[in-house]
């Protein structure tokens, strides 16, 4: 338990440095660290196929995504990021009291002492559960990975010229 | 519910709730768009967390894991719509920061 607890304070501080963080990119770099902790975490608590699926598309496509993202969009200039940092330090300055705030009090009140937790009886393994007993979700799956698909061919399209 | 199990899930239910604070404040307070797509990935973060743990305590690894491949499936598909949104909001606007987004009112 001892590091699972280094490690969401790992996440935590990961969270607070992309959420409070001045650049844009280090913030992405920051949500990468957050997705390979959590990552760590679900691995420690016998999940390993999330953890590699959370380490392989969080931790790494969804950052090259982000990056290029990124890369495509013009950078401030020196004096428009000074006074950015200066407004986001200012906007930011609850965050860390709230973040102890919300923390103790969900800590502590969160979870009832007779809390009971249902226990449904279905088939452990992943790959049972996801092909067998979750078709529908696969079928969803498919079905939003085209859309997405789509999405990105109508978002990109170039401009036609006249 | 044992006490041990009630201080495991105590403790991750805490940290979730951070996420989840970082996340709505980051949605709330940033104005640049590729910022707020980071609020919504910390909340489906916090909320994966949240799954995991839960299968862990009530030994339902199985279920909890086929529905976070699931999350982050969705996750992905609307990260890449969010990115494309932004990216073409930057070519008509040339800005990333919402409250140039007045034109799309009425």
């Amino acid at each position: 338990m001892t590091i699972n607890i280094i490690l969401l304070i790992a996440m935590t501080i990961a969270t607070l440095w992309t959420v409070m963080g001045r650049s844009l990119l280090k913030a992405t770099l920051g949500l990468a660290v957050t997705s390979v902790v959590i990552s760590v975490l679900m691995f420690r608590l016998d999940s390993p196929m999330a953890a590699v699926f959370e380490l392989s598309v969080c931790a790494g496509l969804i950052t090259i995504i982000f990056v290029s993202a990124i890369s495509l969009v013009k950078p401030l200039t020196h004096k428009e990021a000074i006074v950015v940092s200066k407004d986001r330090m200012k906007r930011f300055r609850y965050l860390p009291l709230l973040v102890i705030l919300f923390g103790v009090i969900a800590g502590f009140f969160g979870i009832p002492n007779d809390f009971k937790p249902i226990y449904v009886a279905l088939a452990n393994d992943v790959r049972t559960v996801l092909w067998s007993l979750r078709q529908f979700d696969m079928f969803g799956q498919i079905v939003i990975i085209i859309a997405g698909a789509l999405g990105v061919v109508v978002l990109f399209r170039e401009k036609e010229k006249r | 519910m044992s006490p041990d199990t009630w201080h495991i899930l105590s403790v991750f239910v805490a940290f979730v709730a951070v996420l989840f604070v970082c996340g709505i404040y980051s949605i709330l307070v940033t104005r640049n768009l590729l910022r707020t797509v980071i609020g919504i990935e910390i909340l489906i973060k916090g909320v994966t967390l949240l799954l995991i743990v839960v299968g862990y305590i009530t030994n339902q690894t199985g279920l909890t894991q086929s529905l976070v491949i699931t999350i982050i499936v969705i996750e992905v598909v609307v990260m890449v719509i969010a990115g494309g949104i932004a990216l073409s909001m930057f070519r008509n606007i040339d800005s990333i920061d919402t409250r140039n987004l007045t034109k799309l009112k009425g």
